[in-house]
C-alpha cells in the first residue's frame, strides 16, 4: 500500500474559513446549479454530472490543516489530492485507508462518492473514516457535523449522512479523518487452487481483502511479517512474484448484494453467455479474465462488492439485473481507466445512464433529508435520483 | 444566515392528557397488545418516569411488546390518541434520553429479547432489540465470535438501547462504536409503518439513513430487528496493567503507545482513589498505592501481539511505569477487567450518590484536562475520581457526594459545568458514548452554531415531521418552545 509522492502543503484554518465564505457568497448571489469539483475521479458514479456550463464550479481547498500523529486524526482541506495526503501519513508510519482506485481523486471527492475501498473487509467502510466535516449547504450555510475526535456522539450524525451523498448535500470544504498505523508489511497473494474464496477466508483470522475472479482466489495480507507467513501456511495463499499485483480491472459498475447472495451472484455472472465478449479489453486490462467471458467480474468475500466490466452495454444491464435478482443494485464506478469500448458503451458505463437503476428505500426520508441541506435542489441535481 | 434555531415542525409540545383521555388510551394499547402488557398505574408509571440519570419525568403508559406489529401498533396507538411515544430499552442510559417527557407512552422492548438468526460464515447476527449486549456475546462464544461494542453496562444494557445510543465501550478504540457494528435495524417509523434501514449489502442506494438513525436517541422511531456484525475471537489476547505514582506518567504513556503506532484493543485509566476503591471491592489485585494505573488490551495474531506487549512496556517504562505486569492466564485476566468493570459499583461504598460525566478531549491534551478536572473538583469542594476509556480520550469524571447535603447538588452542577467547557475548550466534544439526551441539550450551543443546529434539527424532521418520538431530546431548548415549563424534575440546563 506505501506511495510515494509529494505531501500535502499546510493551509491555515483562516484560509479555509476564507473559502468556505466564498463558497457561501457564491451560491448566495447566484441561481441555478452548483456543483463541486475535485479531480473528477468518480464523475461516473450515480447519475449525471449537471453541464458545467450552466453550474456554479466551486473548488475545495488543498492542504493539511492539522495533524498530530499521536490523535491519530488528520484535518486537511477536501480538495486535497489522495495521493498527497497518503505520502503526508506514510511520513508518521501511518494512513486513512479511503484506497480510490485513482490516487489523484480529492478526499472530498471520495468521501461524497462513498466508493469505499478495497480493504473494507478488515479496515471497515469508508463512512468509518469522517469524523467531522464542514461544508457549505445548498443555501449558503456554512456548517460542522461530527467533531475532531475519534469518539463522539454530540447530535444526529451528519458526517455518515454526508458519505456518499454525491455532493448533493453540501460542498465539503474541510475535513477530519480517522487514521491508522500503517502495517508493517503489505502481500498480495494468490489462493491455493481449488480451495473457494469463502473456504479461504474461514482459514483466517482478518485478512484485508479476499477477493475472486475468474482466475482464483486473491488475499491482501497487512501486518506483521511472522504472521503473515504463518497465515500463508494455513491457508495456502502463496505470493505473488511477478506480473501484476493484486487483482485489477477496469472496472464499470459495482454490485452491492447481501453477503448472503454473494455466491449465487458470481455463480450468475459466470454463466453470463452469449452476449458481446470482453475482447481486447478483456486480454489487456483484466488478466483475470478468460476468453469468452462477457461480463469481468471481481467480487469481495465477507463485503458483498462485486465490480463488474463489460465491452457491452448490454453486459453490464445484465450484471445490473442479475444484482436486482439477488436483492442488490448495481452503481456505476469511477471511470478514467481506459478506452472507450468500440461501441463507446461499456468502459463509460453508458446504458446506466439511469444511476443507480433501482428506487432509493425510504424515498420521503431520502427527500425530507435533501430538503434540508439544499431546499432549492441546486447542488448536484440529477447525481441522486430522489 | 439566521441568528437562531428556527422552528422546526418536529419543535411541538403535547398538553398533558386527561383522567378520560388516559382511560381511553390504556384501554386501547390492551387492545392492541393484550391488557395485562399496556399500563397505567401509578407504581409502574414510576418505574419508568427515568432512566439511570438524574433526571425523571412521566410516562401516560407503559406497555410491554412482543413483535414488530406490536410496536407498530403501540406508535400508531399512540398517535391516534395524540400522545408522543417513546422506545426504551434496559433504562441504563445516563443522559435521560429514556427519560418521559410531555406524557408519552413507554414502549418497553425488554420482552423482545431473542437472537433469531447467526450467520457464522458471514458473521452477523439478527437480533431483536431487548437481548442484552452481554447475552448476545454469551449466545455466540461458542462459535469462536463475539459482539465487540461492551459498555461498562453491558450486564444489563440491551442492543436497541445501544443502537439509539451509538454505544462505546473499552474495546471500542479499536473496533468502533455501536455504529461499526450495525448492518441494518428494522424500524417503527414515527408515523407507525414499518421499514429497514440498511441490509446486508454493502451500500444502500441513496443517503445512509442507517448511519443517521443509529445514535438518534430515540427521536426518529424504534428498533425492531438489528442485524449486528460478528467479531471473530482473536488468536491472541494479552492483558497489560501499569502502574503510575503520578497522573500524568500514565497520561503521556496513553499518547505515548497511540504515537509509537499501536492502536490497542482496548487502554483504560483509573486515578488513584477510584483504584484503591475497586481494590478494595473486588481484589483485582491493583497496587493500593499507584497514583493511575493503566489497563491495556492487545489482540490480534501472535507475533504483533508480541511485538504490541513491547511497545507497550518500552513506552510506559520511558514514562516512568513502576510495573508492567502482564496477566498471566484468563482467570488474571478477567480478575483485571472484574476491577475496571465493578468501579461504579464501587463507589457506593464511599458516598450515596454520583454523577457520572462523558466527554472527549485530544488524547494528547489529557494531562492538562485531568489536572483542570482535580482543579475543578477541588474548587467545588466535591470529590471527583477518574476512571476512563483514556485510548480515546473519553474522560469519566465521576463526582461523587450526599446529596442529603444542603447546596450539593449546585456545586456539582458547577463543577460539571466547568468540566465540559474545558473539555471544549481544548477542541473536545460533549458526549463520547452516553448521548445528549435531556442533560446536556443546552450545551449544543457551545459546541454547534445555529446553522450546525439548524441542519440537524432537519434530520431529525426527516424522520419524525410531527415530532411524536421521544420529544424534547437531543437538540437544545432554544428551539423548542414550551420546553421550559415541561422540563422534568433534576434536569440540568
Amino acid at each position: 500500500m506505501t506511495r510515494v509522492g509529494a505531501v500535502a502543503p499546510a493551509l491555515s484554518a483562516a484560509e479555509v474559513a476564507e473559502r468556505a465564505r466564498e463558497i457561501a457568497a457564491s451560491i448566495g448571489s447566484s441561481h441555478g446549479p452548483v456543483v463541486a469539483v475535485g479531480a473528477q475521479t468518480h464523475w461516473e458514479v450515480g447519475g449525471p454530472v449537471p453541464d458545467l456550463e450552466e453550474a456554479l464550479v466551486v473548488r475545495a481547498p488543498s492542504g493539511i490543516v492539522a495533524y498530530d500523529p499521536a490523535e491519530l486524526t488528520i484535518t486537511c482541506g477536501a480538495g486535497t489530492p489522495v495521493a498527497m495526503l497518503d505520502a503526508t501519513l506514510a511520513e508518521a508510519g501511518q494512513e486513512c485507508p479511503l484506497d480510490p482506485a485513482d490516487p489523484a481523486a480529492t478526499v472530498g471527492g471520495v468521501l461524497m462518492a462513498g466508493l469505499s475501498g478495497r480493504r473494507r473487509l478488515r479496515w471497515g467502510p469508508l463512512r468509518e473514516r469522517l469524523l467531522e466535516a464542514r461544508f457549505v449547504t445548498g443555501d449558503g450555510r456554512i456548517v460542522k457535523g461530527g467533531g475532531p475526535t475519534v469518539k463522539n456522539v454530540t447530535g444526529f450524525d451528519v458526517c455518515r449522512l454526508l458519505v456518499g451523498s454525491l455532493g448533493t448535500l453540501g460542498v465539503a470544504v474541510q475535513v477530519t479523518l480517522r487514521c491508522q498505523p500503517r502495517q508493517s508489511v503489505a502481500l498480495w497473494t494468490v489462493g491455493p487452487t481449488g480451495v473457494s474464496a469463502a473456504d479461504v477466508r474461514r482459514r483466517l483470522f482478518n485478512p484485508s481483502c479476499v477477493a475472486s475472479d475468474t482466475q482464483g482466489v486473491h488475499v491482501l495480507f497487512e501486518g506483521h511479517a511472522d504472521d503473515i507467513d504463518a497465515e500463508l501456511a494455513v491457508s495456502g495463499c502463496t505470493p505473488v512474484v511477478a506480473g501484476p499485483i493484486g487483482p485489477q480491472g477496469p472496472w464499470r459498475g459495482r454490485i452491492s448484494v447481501p453477503v448472503t447472495a454473494l455466491r449465487a451472484v458470481v455463480d450468475g455472472l459466470d454463466g453470463l453467455d452469449g452476449l458481446d465478449g470482453l475482447g481486447a479489453l478483456a486480454t489487456s486490462m483484466v488478466p483475470a479474465a478468460g476468453d469468452g467471458v462477457t461480463v469481468a467480474w471481481l467480487a469481495e468475500w465477507g463485503v458483498g462488492t462485486v465490480h463488474v466490466a463489460s465491452l457491452s452495454a448490454e453486459g453490464l444491464l445484465a450484471a445490473r439485473a442479475l444484482a436486482q435478482a439477488h436483492g442488490g443494485w448495481l452503481l456505476r464506478e469511477a471511470g478514467r481507466l481506459g478506452p472507450a469500448g468500440p461501441d463507446g458503451a461499456g468502459p463509460s458505463g453508458v446504458g446506466l445512464d439511469d444511476g443507480f437503476g433501482v428506487g432509493l428505500p425510504d424515498p420521503q426520508i431520502q427527500r425530507r433529508l435533501k430538503m434540508a441541506f439544499d431546499p432549492a435542489g441546486r447542488l448536484n441535481p440529477g447525481r441522486i435520483p430522489l | 444566515m439566521d441568528a437562531t434555531v428556527p422552528d422546526h415542525r418536529a419543535d411541538r409540545s403535547f398538553a398533558s392528557p386527561s383522567d378520560a383521555e388516559l382511560t381511553r388510551l390504556v384501554a386501547d394499547l390492551g387492545v392492541a397488545l393484550g391488557p395485562d402488557r399496556a399500563r397505567s398505574d401509578p407504581l409502574e408509571l414510576a418505574l419508568y418516569a427515568r432512566d439511570a440519570g438524574v433526571a425523571s419525568g412521566r410516562a401516560a403508559a407503559v406497555c410491554f411488546p412482543r413483535t414488530t406489529a406490536e410496536v407498530a401498533a403501540a406508535v400508531q396507538t399512540a398517535r391516534r390518541h395524540g400522545r408522543p411515544f417513546l422506545g426504551r430499552g434496559s433504562g441504563t442510559g445516563l443522559a435521560g434520553g429514556a427519560t418521559p417527557v410531555d406524557d408519552p407512552v413507554v414502549i418497553v422492548t425488554t420482552q423482545m429479547n431473542r437472537v433469531l438468526e447467526v450467520d457464522v460464515d458471514e458473521r452477523f447476527a439478527w437480533v431483536e432489540p431487548g437481548v442484552l449486549n452481554l447475552d448476545l456475546t454469551r449466545a455466540v462464544a461458542h462459535l469462536g465470535l463475539h459482539y465487540a461494542p461492551d459498555p461498562s453496562s453491558q450486564q444489563a444494557c440491551s442492543i436497541g438501547g445501544n443502537v439509539a445510543t451509538n454505544a462505546g465501550g473499552p474495546h471500542c478504540l479499536l473496533y468502533g462504536t455501536t455504529q461499526a457494528h450495525v448492518l441494518a435495524a428494522e424500524v417503527v417509523l414515527p408515523d407507525g409503518t414499518v421499514t429497514v434501514l440498511g441490509g446486508l449489502s454493502p451500500d444502500q442506494p441513496g443517503y445512509d439513513l442507517r448511519g443517521v438513525f443509529v445514535g438518534s436517541e430515540g427521536t426518529m422511531g424504534i428498533a425492531t430487528r438489528i442485524a449486528v456484525r460478528l467479531m471473530p475471537d482473536p488468536p491472541a489476547l494479552r492483558t497489560l496493567l501499569l502502574d503510575f505514582t503520578d497522573v500524568d506518567a500514565a497520561a503521556a504513556t496513553v499518547s505515548g503507545i497511540i504515537a509509537d503506532g499501536l492502536v490497542p484493543a482496548a487502554l483504560e485509566m483509573m486515578d488513584a482513589d477510584i483504584t484503591r476503591m475497586v481494590e478494595d471491592f473486588v481484589g483485582a489485585g491493583y497496587p493500593r498505592d499507584a497514583a493511575a494505573v493503566l489497563l491495556v488490551e492487545v489482540d490480534g495474531l501472535t507475533h504483533g501481539v508480541d511485538d504490541a506487549i513491547e511497545i507497550i512496556r518500552r513506552v510506559g517504562t520511558a514514562n516512568g511505569a513502576r510495573t508492567v505486569r502482564v496477566a498471566a492466564d484468563a482467570t488474571e485476566r478477567n480478575l483485571l477487567w472484574k476491577g475496571r468493570k465493578s468501579a461504579f459499583g464501587a463507589i457506593a461504598r464511599i458516598a450515596p450518590n454520583y454523577y457520572l460525566h462523558d466527554t472527549v478531549v485530544p488524547r494528547t491534551r489529557l494531562v492538562e484536562v485531568l489536572r483542570g478536572v482535580y482543579a475543578i473538583a477541588d474548587e467545588q469542594r466535591i470529590k471527583v475520581l477518574n476512571v476512563f476509556h483514556a485510548g480515546d480520550g473519553n474522560l469519566h469524571p465521576l463526582l461523587v457526594f450526599d446529596g442529603r447535603e444542603p447546596g450539593v447538588m449546585e456545586r456539582v452542577h458547577a463543577a460539571g459545568d466547568a468540566i465540559i467547557e474545558l473539555s471544549l475548550s481544548v477542541g473536545g466534544v460533549l458526549s463520547g458514548e452516553h448521548g445528549i439526551g435531556l442533560e446536556k441539550r443546552a450545551y449544543m450551543r457551545s459546541q454547534f452554531s445555529p446553522d450546525d443546529l439548524h441542519v440537524q434539527a432537519g434530520m431529525r424532521d426527516a424522520f419524525d415531521p410531527d415530532g411524536f418520538s421521544n420529544p424534547h431530546k437531543v437538540l437544545p431548548a432554544g428551539s423548542r418552545c414550551g420546553d421550559v415549563q415541561s422540563l422534568p424534575e433534576g434536569v440540568w440546563v
